[in-house]
């Protein structure tokens, strides 16, 4: 099996395969959400002109090449009480970064994990943890567990509070 | 309607306002917690997902479809979805501004307005709009970021990932 699940994301220095059109097409068809009905890849199929089989073997093929991530259900975790998001940034050694990024990625309140480009002198942070808590200060004692594990590796910190989502919709594909 | 159309005025939500109503945890059953919880990945891919999903949790093929409706109508549930990985189908950046506050809610406007935007965050920081723009190829990600720059005369921080250290694989909910 070549698509273990701990396999690491693509870096943005390599090239990304072209996706077959009839992938590219129903994974457009599912962004607005799996139907609601008894035979959802049917009625997905009859939309763009595949087997209900097809649709169902493309969708396994896609999750197996880790291409689609998951399916499944999409909570709203706004409405769910969990309205606190704090978007925790780090400056960590270069050397360190990685081996800390994975660390950090594994504790279960992180739902985000990412390394990032500084742009010095205005943005020092090369670590993106994304921690979704139902209030500040919980999501601050989150904070401080990854600070702890971060040690001296982590050289400064910040965390930016959410106060309005703007937009927010699923992928749109183009092109 | 598009969602694009959805923008700003469904998606804007206060902290602590009544934008959106939290919905309490009295109005889900134990089949509603384990609808939202427990099949946020490996959706069954048979030609019946719903049915094989009420074997689980011990109720039929149209209460799970109802609940999944009703969850929806409550905004505790956005959709049952397909997550795509990062720059797997094109390319994608995390965009950062510092726009001053007199000038903030008609760049974020502007910034909503581009079909290119999927999610655009206002955030407490001297760098206060976060947004993340898509497009087929790098070069296009760049063309958009360089066009809200001239529109906006303001810098946009280009900040694309480099490495992914977690999965997507869904958020356990904690019903206390």
């Amino acid at each position: 099996m070549t698509a273990a699940p701990q396999r690491q994301e693509r870096a943005s220095t390599e090239p990304v395969e072209p996706i077959d059109p009839i992938d590219r097409r129903l994974i457009a068809a599912t962004q607005s959400g799996l139907p609601l009905v008894p035979r959802p890849y049917r009625a997905l199929a009859d939309g763009l002109g595949l087997s209900e089989r097809e649709v169902a073997a493309r969708l396994g093929a896609l999750l197996e090449a880790g291409i689609i991530r998951r399916i499944g259900a999409v909570p709203n975790h706004y409405a769910l009480g969990y309205s606190a998001n704090g978007m925790s940034v780090w400056d960590i050694d270069d050397e360190a970064v990685s081996a800390l990024g994975r660390r950090i990625g594994a504790l279960d309140f992180v739902t985000h994990c990412y390394r990032r480009p500084r742009r010095p002198p205005v943005w020092p942070y090369n670590l993106f943890a994304m921690v979704h808590a139902r209030s500040r200060d919980e999501v601050a004692d989150h904070v401080a567990r990854i600070a702890a594990l971060a040690g001296t590796a982590a050289r400064a910190h910040d965390v930016l509070y959410s106060t309005r989502i703007l937009k927010k919709t699923g992928l749109r594909l183009t092109g | 309607m598009s969602r694009t159309g959805a923008s700003l005025s469904e998606d804007r939500r206060p902290e602590g306002e009544s934008g959106d109503e939290p919905a309490t945890d009295l109005a889900f059953d134990e089949a509603d917690r384990r609808l939202l919880n427990d099949f946020q990945r490996d959706f069954p891919l048979v030609p019946r997902p719903y049915a094989e999903i009420g074997r689980e949790i011990g109720v039929g093929e149209q209460s799970v479809l109802g609940r999944f409706s009703r969850l929806k109508g409550l905004r505790a549930l956005s959709r049952i979805g397909a997550i795509v990985a990062p720059q797997r189908t094109g390319w994608s950046t995390l965009a950062a501004m510092a726009v001053p506050f007199p000038r903030l809610q008609a760049v974020a406007d502007l910034v909503s307005s581009n079909d290119a935007v999927n999610h655009n965050y206002e955030r407490e920081h001297r760098f206060n709009l976060w947004f993340v723009v898509t497009g087929p190829d790098q070069a296009a990600v760049q063309q958009t970021l360089a066009e809200i720059e001239t529109e906006t005369g303001l810098t946009v921080l280009d900040l694309p990932l480099l490495e992914s250290y977690r999965l997507d694989l869904g958020f356990p909910l904690q019903w206390t």
